[in-house]
Formats: structure tokens, sequence, C-alpha cells
């Protein structure tokens, strides 16, 4: 027995798909490995953070427009006081010994007459405190002792121009420009790939038809056919980014027809054929599948190219409407406000920039993978 | 050459028909019309303004119309910037465009085949790495973003340039709008570039040079001439694009080239004004095609086109 443990077990030889390949060389390049796992925590906190953040990205606090982004909670402890003295006027009472303790304000109202104490509900109003408690009336009324509690709120990224939480925004944003990046991706892939696909496998006169359609599409200016499509869907924003899918699908369909050119002169492709195989089966089961490393490529470099239109379209005014936003929207905010507030341009950039980085080195590092005169 | 130049030339024509035709269409099944505005005009002034402009005609009469008009060189006049031809508009907004446009194209040529050729050298060196960042950094950015950021720097914070305008094509002008157009050129070039020339260097002609110890500058000319096809195929639609405006860029300087009409003309339906820049842009689109051909067989004396 001892003797059967010492032979080394040999075992069958197993042999490396391409796709295993791929993969083994993809996991060596370290940055599309750091892209990937950006990419996927800014997903992650695009599809969970808006939960997390404490604010709905559509609430607007009328108190804090432009906050700066700030890691402590607002209000600022200089900034309680004077708040209380401006709501107390509000109430037509004149502020006597604010004190800030225990996380509440405390402060004297004193009026010529009698104070309605209805009026104390501006305190809740605002944002910065919470309802108002008398604690002692004097002098019948004109003098009241009232303490509010002050409602922290943290804006990590600050607020925008409308004073709602950019952080959330940002988060929520991102959710709408992945996935426009990505539905349209899918969109001009499927396109791309089928019409590509039975462009070159067909050849001939059909071919140079099907292409001539592209050429002519190719010829037409972008903006022109974007236009439209704002027109004719102007309402419906998936709907529209479906179409910007069904346009954006002319590359696709060149690189696959080129592909499938080469491919079917191939030797299994021949003998599927001398079988019997349907043309459809053919290109369901040999063709396609062997253009599929361009076409991931060229994916994970369309999608940075949608999320751009869709910035693009926003910045003319004809993307997604409020409250909902987009970090094109973000940005053409931000770039407006550049003097004042830079942090609104600079927290959106940086998602963005930081996606489009990501996306530009996976597909580099797919495209190496890929490639199998580099080995 | 000649011949094949001449018949490409020919077979443009059904070309751009197809293209006029399928514009026009869209461009009318599109709900609204030019003259609708908030508050509704008077039916008789709506009617009076449909018979001016032929719109009262039926579709395939004013599509026959207009494009009986196109082969005698008229654009028609705009519906939406009265008393102006399209013809006009383009003739002030073109050569701006195309000025901005042009210079962006040369530094982007100069400047990415510079950098491409000095990484592909020097591969998987600092340089090399610094230029992959660099083009990545410019492919990214949005341009109404480093459009914003240059005018805060350069015009406001140091004050060394102006922050918009024509100013009759002064030079001091130019300079933002065309780093700003040219950025993105700039990124793709160098990487084409630089993915070409390495696969170049390694070939056996150009290995061969390297070991009789000629000069740089003899090896790179050498190198570039098959390294710049891509590029070329490339930048042909590019050009095209570019000398033919861009909203973004000429928005944010408020310079007035033609790139805004393609975005006013189709918001506001002024048919004349979009067909005049589908023509316009097909126009650029084919013709450039054509150059690239032509350069193709130019650089490389294996093309030929019988």
């Amino acid at each position: 027995m001892t003797d059967a443990a010492a032979l080394p077990v040999t075992a069958p030889v197993v042999g490396r798909s391409l796709w295993a390949d791929a993969r083994t060389r993809l996991l060596r390049n370290r940055a599309a490995v750091v892209s990937m796992v950006v990419l996927g925590l800014i997903a992650l906190a695009c599809l969970v953070g808006p939960a997390l953040t404490g604010h709905a990205y559509d609430r607007v606090y009328p108190d804090y427009v432009r906050a700066p982004a700030s890691l402590t909670a607002y209000p600022f402890p200089e900034q309680v006081i004077p708040a209380a003295e401006r709501i107390a006027a509000r109430a037509r009472a004149k502020a006597e010994g604010a004190t800030v303790a225990n996380g509440a304000v405390r402060l004297a109202l004193v009026a010529a007459r009698p104070i309605d104490e209805r009026l104390l509900a501006y305190f809740d109003r605002s944002d910065l405190f919470g309802p108002a408690k008398v604690l002692e009336r004097q002098e019948e009324g004109r003098r009241l002792v009232v303490e509010a509690p002050i409602e922290y709120r943290t804006f990590l990224f600050g607020t925008d121009s409308n004073g709602r939480d950019l952080l959330t925004r940002t988060l929520i944003a991102g959710r709408v420009s992945l996935a426009i990046g990505l539905l349209a991706t899918v969109v001009a892939i499927l396109i791309g790939v089928v019409y590509g696909a039975v462009s070159g496998y067909a050849g001939g006169r059909v071919d140079l038809l099907m292409m001539r359609f592209v050429d002519i599409l190719y010829a037409l200016p972008f903006i022109f056919f974007v236009i439209m499509l704002v027109v004719f869907f102007g309402r419906n924003f998936v709907l529209m980014f479906i179409a910007v899918g069904a346009v954006e699908w002319l590359d696709m369909a060149r690189i696959v027809r080129g592909q499938t050119l080469s491919i079917k002169r191939q030797e299994y492709v021949q003998a599927a054929q001398a079988l019997g195989a349907t043309p459809s089966g053919i290109l369901r089961r040999h063709v396609i599948p062997n253009t599929l490393g361009p076409v991931i490529v060229y994916m994970t470099l369309l999608v940075p190219k949608v999320i751009l239109l869709e910035s693009f379209l926003s910045f003319l005014g004809l993307g997604v409407q409020e409250p909902l936003t987009s970090w094109g929207v973000l940005i053409a905010e931000g770039a407006k406000n550049i003097q004042g507030a830079a942090y609104m341009l600079v927290f959106p950039s940086l998602f963005l920039i930081a996606t489009l980085f990501a996306l530009n080195f996976i597909g580099d590092g797919l495209r190496d993978a890929l490639d199998p005169k580099d080995r | 050459m000649l011949p094949f130049i001449l018949r490409r030339l020919v077979s443009a024509i059904p070309t751009l028909f197809l293209i006029v035709t399928i514009a026009f269409f869209l461009i009318r099944v599109a709900p609204g019309g030019p003259f609708d505005l908030e508050q509704p005009l008077e039916a008789k002034v709506m009617e009076n303004l449909r018979r001016i402009y032929q719109l009262d005609r039926s579709l395939p009469e004013q599509y026959l119309l207009y494009v009986g008009a196109l082969l005698r060189g008229d654009f028609g006049p705009s519906f939406y910037f009265r008393d102006f031809t399209i013809a006009e508009l383009f003739a002030s907004g073109l050569p701006v465009s195309m000025t901005l446009g042009g210079l962006a194209l040369l530094v982007a040529v100069l400047i990415g085949g510079t950098l491409g050729t000095v990484a592909a050298f020097r591969q998987n060196s600092a340089v090399d790495y610094a230029v992959v960042g660099l083009g990545t950094f410019g492919l990214t950015i949005p341009n109404f973003v480093v459009a914003p950021v240059l005018q805060i720097v350069f015009g406001l914070m140091l004050a060394w340039l102006p922050v918009g305008g024509w100013n009759g094509g002064a030079v001091r002008s130019l300079v933002l709008p065309v780093i700003v157009l040219a950025l993105p050129q700039i990124a793709v070039v160098a990487r084409m570039i630089r993915a070409s020339m390495i696969e170049a260097l390694r070939s056996n002609h150009i290995r061969t040079l390297r070991s009789l110890g000629l000069p740089t500058h003899v090896v790179v000319r050498h190198a570039l001439r098959g390294a710049v096809l891509p590029v070329v195929s490339y930048l042909g639609p590019a050009a095209a694009a570019l000398l033919t405006g861009s909203v973004v860029v000429e928005s944010i300087f408020g310079l007035p080239g033609v790139g805004r009409y393609f975005v006013e003309g189709a918001l506001n339906r002024d048919y004349t004004l979009v067909m005049g820049t589908v023509v316009l842009v097909a126009v650029f689109v084919l013709v450039f095609n054509l150059l690239v051909d032509v350069l193709y067989a130019v650089i490389d004396p294996r093309v030929r086109y019988e």
C-alpha cells in the first residue's frame, strides 16, 4: 500500500479552453482586476447606498441650500444660535440668552404682546430643530422660555442648489447612468451581432445591400437621430435608450460581419454544412459564439460611450427629468456652480470618471486576454 | 486612380439621395411643426405661414420641390432664424467650425502621433504608462467638464486667455476651444499609434533597420508608414465630425459655429435647417471616406484600386 501511495497519480491531461485561458490572463492583469472591484463597489453603492444615507433623493432642505461637503454633521455650533434668533424674529419676538446644551437650544422669547404659542411651529418647520417645548411662561405670556432639540444631519457630499443631499443624488444618478449604459449596450449588441452575422454569412448581394444600408445610416448626423428619438420617445426614458441602442449597433455589425467572413471559411463550418445543418443552426452554434471575443471587448467600450452620450443629452437639457437625475445632469449643474460650490462638480465627476476608467481598463484587459496572438 | 475617384464620386450620388430621402420623411413624421409656439398662432396667420413656406402642399409634392431646389444648390430659407437662408447661416458658421475643427485635428495628429510613437519606443517604461494613462484620461472626461475647468483656470484665475467668444478668430480666443476639441482625439490617436507602432517595431524589416544601427528618425519614418494606416481610417469619420462643429464646445465658449444648428434645427422643427445639416454631414462623411481610401493607396503601395 505504501508503494502505491508513493507513486505519482497521473491525472488525465485537462485541456484548457480559450475561455479558461482568457480568464487566467485577465485575472493576472492587475489594472483590470482592480477596475472590476471598483466597478462592483460603485454598482453596489448605487444599488443599496440611497437607502443608507438617511436622506431621500428628492427631499429638499431649504435651510441647507448649497451646504458645502463636510464630514461633521450640520448644523455647525456657530450656526445654531443665529438660526434660533431668526426663527424668534419670525414669531415676532426677540431672543434672549440663547444657549446650546445637550443637543438642544434653550432661549427666552420676549415680546411686547403675549406670544402666540402656535408660532413655535416655525422651529419644527426649520431643518435645524425639532418641535419646540415651552418650559416656562412669564409676564403673562410676554416672555416664554423655550427649548428645541437640534436635528443633526450629515451631508458628506454637501447639498445641491435646491438643498438636496448630493451623496444620495449621486448614487441615484449612478443607478440611472449605469442602467442606461447597460440597456442601450445590450440592445446595440443584440441587433449588431445578428445583423452582422447574417450579412457576413449570407454574403454576395445580400451582404452588399445590408452593408450599404449601414453606410447610409453612418452618414446621417448622429445628433439628428438622437433628437428625433427624444422627440418620439421624449416621455419615456427607458424606451428612448432602447432606441439609442438601436442607433449604436452600426460599428458592432461591421465588426461581427468581418469576423463572420473569416469564420465561415473554417473547416468546422464546412463540416456542419456537409452534415446538413441549417444556416440558422450554424449561425447560432458556430458563428456567433466565435465572434463573441471582440463583441465583449466592444461592449465594455460601448457602455462608457452611452453613459457619456446620456450626459451629453442631459447637458443639452434633453436627458432625465427632475427630480430624477443622472451623472450628466449633476455634472452639468456642477459646472454651472463651479465658482461658488466646486464640490458640486467634483463628486459626481469623480464617480463618472472612476466608472469610465474602470470600464476602459476592463475593456483593454479583455482585449489582451482574448487576443490569441499575445501569449 | 482618377477613374476610381470618379467612380466613387458617382456612386456617392445615390447614397446622398437616399440619405436626403430618409431624413426628409423622418423629420416630417416627427410630431410638432416649425410654427408651434407656446401660444398657438391664429388660424389665419398659421394658414398664411404654411402657404408661404409651401407646407400646405402634400408631402410627396413638398419632397419633390425640396429635392428640385437642392439640385439647383438651393437649401431654402430657415424657418426658425427668420430673414436667413440656410446657405447664409452655413456661410457664416462653417468657417468658424472648420477653423476650430481643422486646428484641433492638426493638434491631435501632431501631439497624439508624437506621444504614441515615444510610448511605443519605450514600451512598459514610465513614459509609456504616462501616455496610456493620459490617453484614458482624455477619453473618459466629458468635454463639458474640461471646458468650464479650463475657463476657470486660464480665463479667470490666471487671466491669460479670454473665457469665450470668437473675436474675429483671434489666436487667443481659439486656444481653449481647440484644446477641448483636441483632447479626446489626442487620446485616441496616441493609443492607436502606440498599438500599431509596437506591432510595426516587431516586424522584420524594422528590426533589420534597428540592428543596422540607423538613427531613430529613419526607423520612425519607415515604421510610421505602416503604423499610420489604422489611424487614417479612424481619422476620416473623426475629421468629418470635427469639421462640422461641436454643440457643446460652441455653446460653452459662445462661438458662432454651425454645431448648434444641429440641435436647434431639430428641436424647433426647422425642416430646411435640419435637412441642411444632414446634407452637410453626409457630404463631409462621403468626401472624407473617399479621402481615406485615396490616402490608403498613397501610403500603402500594396493597395490597388482597379
